[in-house]
This record gives C-alpha cells, sequence and structure tokens, in this order.
C-alpha cells in the first residue's frame, strides 16, 4: 500500500529546474532509498516531502504530495505535517539541552506537560532507537557529551518521540563510522515495522542493503524506480548501470 | 579512479578464463589424438594438464573472491563475477573428464583399430568447439554464441546414441572379442557427452552474466 504519492512535481530555484516531472510511490512501511550524484535532486524531494522548501527564496513547487491521499502543502497545517513527516539529517543536530529535554522537545510542544506522559515517551523513543542502555543512566546530562553514532540516534528517538508516520533521513550515516553506521541501519530495518522510511544515501552498499525500493535521480529527474535487489542486479536503464557500476557520477 | 582498476581486473578475469577455456580444449584435442594414434605419452601429458586446470580455477577463485571484497560489485559486474565462479567449476569437471578418458586410454590401449574412431572424433571435435565458444561467448558477451553453443548439445547428444549403438553391434557381431573395447569406447563417449553438458551449463551462464535471467532457473535468481 502506498503512504505517500508524489505526483507531477517539478521545483524550481529561480530559474533553475530542480526537480523534473517526478512521480512516485512510496510504500507504507517499507524502507525507500533516493540516490544519485550530487546535485541530482534527490535531497531536495526529501526536503520538500517535509515542506522544508517553504521558507527558501526563489523556490517554487507544482504538483501533488498526498500523504495518504491528502495533498500536503494544500490541506494540512505545516506543524501537523511535520509531526506525522519526521526527519533525521545527515549530521547530527542534538539541541544542547540534556538527553531527556531533547526528547521532550516535541511532546512538550505539542501540549505534553505531564511528567509521568513525558518519561514514558522518552524511555520509549530511545528504546525504539536502540539507545536506551546508554542513556537511562545519564538522561539530565548534556546530550551534545554523547559520540556522533550515539547523537545520530539520539535525534531518531526525538524524531520518533512525537509519533510520526513518515521519517525522512538525509545521509543518516554519512558522517559515522561503521560500528554507528551499522546500529542505524539496524534501526531503520526495526523501524520499518511501524514506520514509512525515505532515505537518502550516498552509500550504495547501504541502499542494497536496508532498502526495499530505490530511486536512482539524475539532474533532476528519476531514471529507475525499482525493487532495490532488481535496481542493483538488472537495473533497466543504462544510465542506473553505468552510475552504480561507478562508470560515472 | 577506482573504475580503472576495477576494470583491469575484469579484463585479467576474462584472460584467465580464456586461458583455462584454451588448456581444457587442447586437453580434448590431445585426448581424441592419443585415441587415434594409441600415443600413450601424450595421454598422459592430459593427466599434468588436467592439474593446471586445477591450478587455474583456484586462481581464478581468488581473483573473483578478491573482486567480491575490493569492488562490491553490483548489476552486469556482479553478474559477470558470479558467472565465472560458477562456469570454472564446469571447466575443471570438463578437466576431470578429459583425464579420465585419457586414463581409459592408457590402461586399454589399442582402442583405434574400430570402425568409430572417425564418429568419436568428430564428436570429441564437436565438444571442443563447444567449450571454445562457451568461453568466447563470455569474454565477446556474444549472446548468440552462447545460444549456438546450447544448441549444439542436442547434436552431440545424438552422436552419443550413435555411437552407443554401433558399440552394442559391434559386441553383438563379435561374439565377445571386442566386447571390452567397446565398453571402454562407451565410457569415453559418455565423458565426451558430460564435457558437452558441461559447455552448455557454461553457456547458460553467459547468458546469465549479458540478461540477468538463467533460462533454467524456476525462479528468478536475482
Amino acid at each position: 500500500m502506498d503512504k505517500l504519492n508524489i505526483k507531477n512535481v517539478n521545483l524550481h530555484y529561480d530559474d533553475f529546474h530542480a526537480l523534473k516531472d517526478v512521480n512516485l510511490d512510496i510504500e507504507e512501511k517499507k524502507i525507500t532509498a533516493f540516490i544519485g550524484p550530487s546535485g541530482c535532486g534527490k535531497s531536495t524531494l526529501l526536503k520538500s516531502i517535509n515542506r522544508m522548501n517553504d521558507l527558501v527564496a526563489g523556490c517554487r513547487i507544482e504538483g501533488e504530495f498526498l500523504l495518504d491521499g491528502v495533498d500536503l502543502y494544500k490541506d494540512i497545517d505545516v506543524n501537523v505535517l511535520r509531526k506525522r513527516v519526521g526527519m533525521v539529517f545527515q549530521k547530527p543536530n542534538p539541541f544542547p539541552m540534556s538527553i531527556y529535554d531533547n526528547i521532550a522537545y516535541g511532546p512538550r510542544t505539542h501540549g505534553i506537560h505531564s511528567k509521568s506522559k513525558l518519561d514514558e515517551i522518552v524511555e520509549k523513543s530511545l528504546r525504539d532507537a536502540a539507545i536506551w542502555g546508554e542513556t537511562k543512566d545519564r538522561l539530565k546530562t548534556s546530550a551534545l557529551g554523547m559520540s556522533g553514532g550515539q547523537q545520530q540516534r539520539l535525534c531518531i528517538a526525538r524524531a520518533l518521540a512525537v509519533q510520526p508516520e513518515v521519517l525522512l533521513m538525509d545521509e543518516p550515516t554519512s558522517a559515522l563510522d561503521p560500528i554507528s553506521t551499522s546500529k542505524i541501519e539496524d534501526l531503520a530495518m526495526e523501524l520499518k515495522k511501524d514506520y514509512t522510511i525515505v532515505m537518502v544515501t550516498h552509500n550504495m552498499q547501504q541502499a542494497v542493503r536496508v532498502s526495499d525500493n530505490t530511486a536512482f535521480f539524475l539532474l533532476g529527474e528519476v531514471v529507475e524506480y525499482n525493487d532495490t535487489e532488481k535496481l542493483f542486479s538488472i537495473p533497466s536503464d543504462k544510465r542506473t548501470e553505468d552510475y552504480i557500476t561507478g562508470r560515472f557520477g | 579512479m577506482t573504475r580503472n582498476k576495477f576494470d583491469m581486473q575484469l579484463e585479467e578475469l576474462e584472460k584467465l578464463l580464456t586461458r583455462m577455456g584454451e588448456l581444457c580444449e587442447l586437453a580434448i584435442a590431445k585426448a581424441t589424438g592419443a585415441l587415434k594414434d594409441g600415443n600413450i605419452g601424450q595421454a598422459k601429458d592430459i593427466i599434468v594438464a588436467d592439474e593446471e586446470i586445477d591450478q587455474m580455477e583456484k586462481e581464478i577463485e581468488r581473483l573473483c573472491l578478491k573482486l567480491l571484497l575490493q569492488q562490491q560489485p553490483v548489476a552486469r559486474d556482479l553478474r559477470r563475477i558470479s558467472a565465472a565462479l560458477k562456469m570454472i567449476t564446469d571447466m575443471e569437471r570438463i578437466g576431470d573428464q578429459t583425464a579420465d578418458i585419457a586414463e581409459i586410454i592408457i590402461t586399454t590401449r589399442s582402442l583405434n583399430d574400430t570402425t568409430s574412431i572417425k564418429d568419436i572424433g568428430e564428436m570429441s571435435a564437436a565438444v571442443s568447439k563447444m567449450v571454445r565458444d562457451s568461453v568466447s561467448a563470455y569474454v565477446k558477451k556474444d549472446l548468440e554464441l552462447a545460444g549456438k553453443v546450447i544448441a549444439a548439445d542436442d547434436e552431440v547428444d545424438a552422436m552419443f546414441d550413435r555411437i552407443r549403438s554401433e558399440m552394442i553391434t559391434l559386441i553383438a557381431e563379435d561374439e565377445g572379442l571386442h566386447g571390452g573395447k567397446a565398453v571402454d569406447l562407451i565410457m569415453i563417449t559418455k565423458y565426451l557427452e558430460r564435457i558437452g553438458d558441461h559447455a552448455t551449463n557454461i553457456a547458460e551462464w553467459v547468458e546469465f552474466s549479458i540478461t540477468g535471467v538463467h533460462r533454467e532457473a524456476e525462479e528468478p535468481m536475482l
């Protein structure tokens, strides 16, 4: 079943045509990977799913983004959208506050102030992000004292705290070491039981390892969108083949 | 750029496979020659050549594993390397079966005085061509040639049936005088027929490496 339908999307930054007639159906509770060379539009599209381009000067978006059939740009308040669609960035960006407050920040913004309720959310989110064991005894210490890999899982926990339906990940492991990368990948595969995940990655092997479907972007277009194993073993477009085998890009 | 090294390693793989194919082909030719001439020395050479074929299998295996580790290949690169790994198993068996033929020639001697030797020579030339074409199809990425190898196997099977019938007639007419020889020649012919099957397997992996589809697979391989 589709969670998100991207229909005939064109995006311009002033005169630059960054996304060209993009059509993608994102399956529910699956991991979809966006791959492609730098500047191909994959991160632009990911950000557009969360309306992160709204405030970018000169950005013009046409087409539809339908979340469960509802137009993200017309029929949903942006605050509600960001509760339903969470985002994790390339570089871990914990707030300069305690681990506990990082997680509680979102729920508090959405009006939850009961301590017992917040305690429950903090524990569940940290557990779901596979970092509870490492943080339960230091919840009141600053999140900035954590390692990069821990900070990234904290950011995932923070995104989970508001119980989103979709999780967008923009190169979530590119700043991490192999062990932290492996933890995030395992986590993503665990989270897809409950969440729909869309991930931008420059790491081909990561796309192969974790994703169910892969979209290959080139110069603002989706060249090929297919089952990941299919795309990486028998790509149907020569440009996909040339990119994933390292013949250009 | 990494790709340059990778392409060089793939070329090296093609060269090694071609060399291994040539060794198989040469061994089959020598076996047929030894059978025709009753040349025991040549037959012994084949058993030495089989050891070289075994070593090449190991060498190609090492290269393929190194490529899998270093390059983490996808798409056609993945198919080419995995096909190569499968192909060398068949080539190694071809070497073994040619050595088996040589051993029969050495132990039995004077198998060359029957009229069927000419037919066996033709069959040997046919399977030898299958082996050559199957490896050549890999290197040239020639789907049509791979298809021809697979089609040729039916002709080789028909040759086997024909020679087998000749041998049965020989045994019946000769009242057992040539019985032992006939059995040996049937075994040699059977080995040749098996070599044809291995060449067919190789050609099927060549098809897979080009198209991603293996004609014998009930479910998609990838």
